[in-house]
């Protein structure tokens, strides 16, 4: 063995975590970074090939969203002629044509940006209230907790489309894609708000709050300085697993005519127009289906490979 | 075992009227005028728009208003749609429907979810688990709004295998809308009991009694899905409500005349009654499943204690 070779064993040994530094006086302790949790997902992740392909589909339906434009190959999706309705797919119109004889690609195309806006709003209310509402939870208990908790498990009652439905349904929101958002997250933050309140009762007794405490912190400072940052992990996973969730609601409550109105340009508007004409027409129900898929898939991908990265228990 | 299911009874009561309140103030008591919305994108006369405040009781206080709605809805009124027929009477007429499509989806779940689970977790990262993974991955991905027209396309369409709308063949109708609906929570019951299943292979009682020579067989069944099966049985429970959800989408692409495709059309033709009634006993029936889930755990699990 060249010391090449039984540097490389080491540095294997070490970093996959099968021999501690201490355990093997031959290690220098000293050189050897102890890696922590992010460091050590990482590279999980970077090897997880699950990731990646829902890395590689979120990053295009970012740019999708963000640049139609591009996408679109130079077609205006509000540009229509009825002598084209309902054309085949085509080497130059690659999704072909709507009922309307709008060019199908770009309308697809189009339609990812009230996907992407809609799935990250919902997203960042549904965070801010469950880790508040979490937080305070399960850092107080007591009186606090129950009243919160009551609170959840009474929105917990309506499933996420159901509630959704019948808020836009009341008109009093609108229904602009704003609407959606908060209609969404209004029955989408109970299951933050339990991950959250669980890991800071986990958190809340260990040594270290303990420690935080007796230096003199304030309850704000121990909550958001000591508890919080140790309660992200499962809520990051969940985070990324419910922007897909969020966009598949979105286009089904828009299916189900309570979502988004024309002319918006949505995924579920263009299911529901193409499903009367799915025999003679299926590519107007296909596209969109694909492409929402594709979507909701590249963000469970992520969430499936960051969870299995972040989870100590699950690494062999 | 009584003293439990009578606190566990007792806390369902609050969540109940806290749901119905919740529905209740998101229609009724909302900024924006109720009655325009009932009325849709139609116009209501004067004389009806006051008639209606009357009979919603609109003009009372938001309590006075939520006491009479309850004192309705306790009574099994649930008003009446535009057309003067009783909402109650539409939904006696059509739950029969969801319930033989929940419950095929229940079965569908459960069996095929079982199996697939066990076979992943008998044997952890061997080949049989990674397709289970990876397929559960797509599955969970595919929304069922999507895989419903594919699955009515292909085996409807295209190879002819299933009736692809309406409940005229009998049980054999709700197959595939079936399926479709338990997509999603098969893969969820998949995964569940493979992690399950994998935790408890490793348990001690399991290798006692593989160590006094019991056959694989009997050591998997007896010892380890029994055990593996909680999780499961509370999630399928549990997962009513969710798969009432879904079958909104699945009743209206397969045009099955159940609860879900009547709110479907209710939305369509600006029905509020309907809308509101149906999903007040969806809603009702979710928490009295999660309630029989909670006291099954107890009953399953003798390691919990009841009080």
């Amino acid at each position: 063995m060249t010391d090449q070779q039984r540097d490389d064993l080491r540095h294997d040994e070490v970093g996959a975590g099968t021999t501690t530094g201490l355990a093997a006086p031959s290690v220098d302790v000293t050189d050897t970074r102890q890696n922590s949790l992010w460091s050590d997902a990482w590279r999980a992740l970077m090897r997880n090939p699950l990731f990646w392909i829902g890395g590689v589909l979120g990053v295009l339906f970012l740019l999708v969203a963000t640049f139609p434009g591009v996408f679109a190959r130079g077609a205006d999706p509000r540009d229509c002629s009825l002598s084209n309705s309902k054309l085949e797919p085509s080497a130059e119109h690659w999704f072909g044509y709507d009922q309307q004889g709008c060019d199908y690609l770009a309308n697809v195309v189009y339609g990812a940006r009230n996907s992407l806006i809609i799935g990250a709003l919902a997203v960042v209310v549904i965070l801010v209230l469950g880790v508040t509402v979490g937080a305070l939870s399960g850092f107080f208990g007591g009186v606090v907790d129950s009243v919160l908790s009551r609170i959840a498990d009474i929105f917990y009652a309506l499933p996420l489309v159901l509630g959704a439905l019948v808020i836009l349904r009341s008109g009093s929101l609108g229904r602009g894609v704003v609407a959606v958002a908060i209609a969404l997250s209004a029955f989408g933050w109970m299951t933050a708000m339990r991950l959250v309140r669980s890991q800071v009762i986990a958190v809340k007794s260990a040594d270290y709050v303990a420690a935080a405490r007796a230096m003199g912190a304030s309850n704000s400072r121990i909550l958001v300085r000591h508890i919080l940052p140790n309660a992200v992990a499962p809520v990051l996973v969940y985070a990324t697993i419910t922007v897909g969730v969020l966009i598949a609601a979105e286009a089904t409550l828009t299916f189900l005519g309570v979502g988004l109105q024309r002319p918006a340009i949505s995924w579920g508007l263009q299911i529901d127009a193409g499903q009367s004409l799915l025999r003679t027409a299926p590519h107007l129900v296909f596209f969109p289906s694909i492409v929402l898929t594709l979507t909701v898939m590249a963000f469970v991908m992520m969430g499936d490979a960051l969870r299995d990265a972040l989870d100590p228990r699950q690494r062999s | 075992m009584a003293r439990y299911v009578a606190r566990r009874l007792l806390l369902a009561i609050p969540v109940m009227i806290g749901a119905s309140f919740l529905i209740f103030a998101m229609v009724y008591a909302l900024p924006g005028d109720p009655i325009r919305s009932l009325g849709g994108d139609r116009p209501l006369a004067p004389a009806v728009v006051a008639e209606l405040r009357d009979e919603y009781n609109l003009d009372d206080p938001l309590v006075v208003q939520y006491a009479k709605y309850v004192g309705n809805l306790v009574q099994g009124d649930l008003g009446t749609d535009f057309r003067g027929r009783e909402v109650s009477e539409t939904i006696a007429q059509r739950l029969p429907v969801t319930a033989k499509l929940t419950l095929v989806a229940i079965v569908i779940e459960a069996v095929i979810g079982v199996i697939a689970g066990v076979m992943a977790g008998i044997r952890r990262n061997g080949f049989l688990d990674n397709v289970v993974l990876v397929s559960s991955t797509l599955v969970v991905s595919i929304p069922i709004l999507v895989l419903a027209f594919v699955a009515q396309y292909v085996f409807g369409f295209q190879l002819g295998l299933f009736p692809i709308s309406g409940i005229g063949d009998g049980w054999y109708s709700y197959l595939l809308p079936g399926l479709v609906l338990a997509s999603t929570s098969l893969a969820y019951v998949a995964r569940l009991t493979r992690t399950s299943v994998a935790e408890n292979m490793r348990a001690d009682h399991v290798r006692t009694a593989r160590a006094k020579g019991l056959p694989n067989r009997a050591v998997v069944v007896r010892h380890t899905l029994r055990n593996s099966l909680i999780p499961v049985v509370t999630f399928i429970g549990a997962d009513i409500g969710n798969l009432m959800g879904g079958a909104i989408v699945t009743e209206s692409v397969f045009n099955l005349p159940g609860i879900g495709r009547a709110i479907f059309d209710s939305v369509r033709q600006q029905e509020g009654a309907v809308v509101v009634g149906i999903v007040t006993l969806m809603v009702f029936v979710f928490v009295f499943f999660n309630l029989v889930v909670d006291v099954l755990y107890a009953v399953l699990d003798p390691r919990i204690r009841y009080d």
